[in-house]
């Protein structure tokens, strides 16, 4: 990671490294203060933003403290990271057949993403303080036997049409949002189109030209995967 | 099997909330009017579900989803360069404006940094599509109200700034211009004198309309105290650009959260309007245009010298992280969350588009008024469909 003197990685406990952020880290302060150890972790990048990830149980409740205690009165967007590699690829080398379904990868626990986590899903969303730049992504674990997490109607009105996007696009229930209809795809669709495993039809019925088009240039090794794929898509 | 009545009502007002059909009921609740995907009122194929008591609405049920065309998921197979492309179309009367805040989020995670010209020409850019985008909303705005005149208007002076546009980037509605670590190329000769002569034109537009639309008593009758939006309700639903400011709510990202643009080096004002009423939020986006022909001329002044685009490598690997960069486009704020595994191309991206949040508001904002405010409150709210289904 390239940011190892711009940002710092704690825990709530600790006591941050880089004292140069005093607004956002007043923020953290009052996340810890009124959720006490439900706050697992965060991460700051100084002058940018702040992750913070709070326990499943006080998703919820983490919302009406950044509105009410903490003045993010505005509600940005709410979404999900599904941090399974795509057993996919990047469809760029399918000119070899993918085995259909194809062997699904283990979630690698080495990266878990800014302020940690150790879910496959996780629910990520983002609130602001009108008038500031001041912002805050909250992030929390969705348990992967039962993927179901508080919702946060109750705290912004905003929400529920991110939720049901959420539940249609990974399959993410939110307890207390009655309303959860798809918003996108037509109400019969099976299957949640963001989760890595889903397919992208389009490029498994037709494989993306990928290396087979690209010709190598004069002095390049054509047998380097990496630079042939992107050849044409890069810019100099 | 047979149905009752009231299980056929029940099925039929299913089926209605469902968005499958596409008739006028009469049921015991009232009625239900369907209008769109494809109303004229609805300016794309957003569909809205109302059911009325006599005139009023009762419940107004939004329906997208006709156009979601998976661009977070295609953007996870495709590489940083290529994804500019697709996000074009998100917004497609102000497209350059959309590839901004994805670069934007690029650079800060391969902490790269566009020269001053660069960003420069960036900011010209993003105002000139502000100012495409908006001044084409008053001309459409007139046209839902049933006058035909300042349509014609808006397309005809919006062409001065597509034709600026066009001369830099070579494409009228899908430039894909802006790389990261600068620019595709520089500006054309003779560019700067066009374009402050094409602003000239946009000033007078702005004037004529004042005058032409928003005096107009008919339009002042239909718009002033309809459709209102306080400020804790604009807030909660996360609505953003002039609908958030229509309300009095005091908030720019161009000049609160800047992200390396020129906006901290001009002199330029922030409009407000405290009523939170469909004509605030149209008076509010009138009052940007001008304002954005003003960021114009001074960025076309102070243009600084130099190159314009920073040395990155040729084939683009973002290191790992994750970066969320949001900025003021033309429909409200936008942004871009990049997650990065240190590949050519973005593990996961959220596209934060204004529209979905704005339109957002509409059930509730639509509970008791009367049938032709609907396209009032509906115009003055001003969305475009590829930013709301992406």
């Amino acid at each position: 990671m390239a940011d190892d003197t711009a940002a710092t990685t704690t825990t709530a406990a600790d006591t941050l490294e880089v004292a140069s952020d005093d607004r956002r880290e007043a923020l953290l302060a009052v996340f810890s203060e009124h959720l006490g150890d439900a706050v697992l972790d965060s991460h700051l990048k100084v002058g940018q933003a702040l992750w913070i990830r709070v326990a499943t149980a006080a998703w919820g409740e983490a919302a009406l403290v950044a509105r009410n205690e903490a003045g993010l009165e505005w509600f940005d967007f709410l979404s999900a990271i599904d941090w399974l590699p795509s057993p996919y690829g990047r469809y760029e080398d399918s000119s070899v057949d993918v085995p259909f379904p194809p062997p699904m990868p283990e979630r690698s626990s080495a990266v878990p993403g800014y302020a940690g986590g150790d879910s496959r899903l996780q629910v990520l969303a983002s609130v602001a303080r009108p008038g500031t730049d001041l912002r805050v992504l909250l992030k929390v674990d969705v348990p992967d036997d039962d993927p179901r997490v508080p919702t946060w109607i109750r705290a912004y009105s905003g929400a529920a049409w991110h939720e049901r996007e959420t539940h249609e696009m990974f399959g993410i229930g939110f307890d207390g949002n009655a309303d959860l209809r798809h918003i996108y795809l037509p109400s019969e669709f099976e299957g949640h189109p963001l989760r890595k495993e889903f397919p992208l039809l389009a490029r498994v019925v037709k494989p993306w030209p990928g290396i087979v088009d690209v010709e190598p240039m004069p002095g390049e090794d054509p047998d380097d995967d990496d630079d042939a794929t992107v050849a044409e898509g890069s810019e100099t | 099997m047979t149905l009752t009545e009231a299980q056929q009502l029940g099925y039929i007002n299913a089926q209605a909330a469902d968005g499958r059909i596409n008739v006028e009921l009469e049921t015991d609740d009232g009625m239900v009017l369907n209008m769109g995907p494809q109303h004229p009122a609805t300016h794309g194929t957003l569909r809205l579900v109302a059911r009325l008591d006599g005139e009023q609405v009762t419940s107004a049920d939004v329906m997208c989803g006709y156009m979601h065309r998976g661009y977070e998921k295609l953007c996870e197979v495709r590489s940083y360069p290529q994804v500019t492309t697709l996000v074009n179309r998100i917004d497609w009367l102000g497209s350059f404006a959309n590839e901004v805040p994805f670069i934007l989020a690029a650079e800060q995670l391969m902490e790269v940094e566009a020269p001053p010209r660069a960003m420069w020409i960036r900011t010209i850019l993003f105002e000139l599509s502000r100012i495409a985008n908006v001044s084409l909303f008053i001309g459409d705005l007139a046209l839902q109200l049933g006058a035909q005149t300042p349509a014609f208007y808006a397309f005809r002076d919006r062409e001065f700034v597509l034709n600026q546009i066009e001369s830099v980037t070579g494409g009228r509605f899908h430039p894909n211009f802006d790389r990261i670590g600068g620019l595709k190329d520089d500006l054309p000769k003779g560019w700067i004198a066009e374009t402050k002569a094409a602003m000239v034109r946009l000033r007078a537009f702005c004037d004529e309309m004042e005058g032409l639309v928003y005096g107009n008593e008919i339009f002042q009758t239909r718009t002033r105290g309809v459709g209102i939006i306080p400020a804790k309700v604009a807030q909660s639903y996360g609505l953003s650009g002039a609908n958030l400011r229509g309300s009095g709510v005091d908030w720019d990202l161009r000049r609160d959260a800047n992200v390396g643009l020129a906006y901290d080096q001009l002199d330029w004002k922030v409009w407000t309007h405290p009523d939170g009423d469909s004509y605030s939020r149209c008076w509010v986006r009138l009052q940007e245009v001008r304002e954005a022909t003003k960021i114009v001329d001074q960025l076309c002044d102070g243009l600084p010298g130099g190159g314009i685009m920073a040395k990155v490598p040729r084939i683009i690997k973002v290191p790992e992280g994750e970066a969320y960069v949001a900025t003021e486009n033309p429909l409200g704020a936008m942004g871009y969350y990049v997650v990065s595994k240190g590949d050519t191309g973005p593990f996961r991206v959220k596209i934060r588009s204004a529209s979905f949040n704005n339109i957002s508001v509409a059930s509730w904002l639509l509970r008791g008024v009367y049938v032709p405010d609907i396209i009032t409150i509906l115009a003055s709210l001003y969305f475009i469909l590829g930013d709301i289904d992406r």
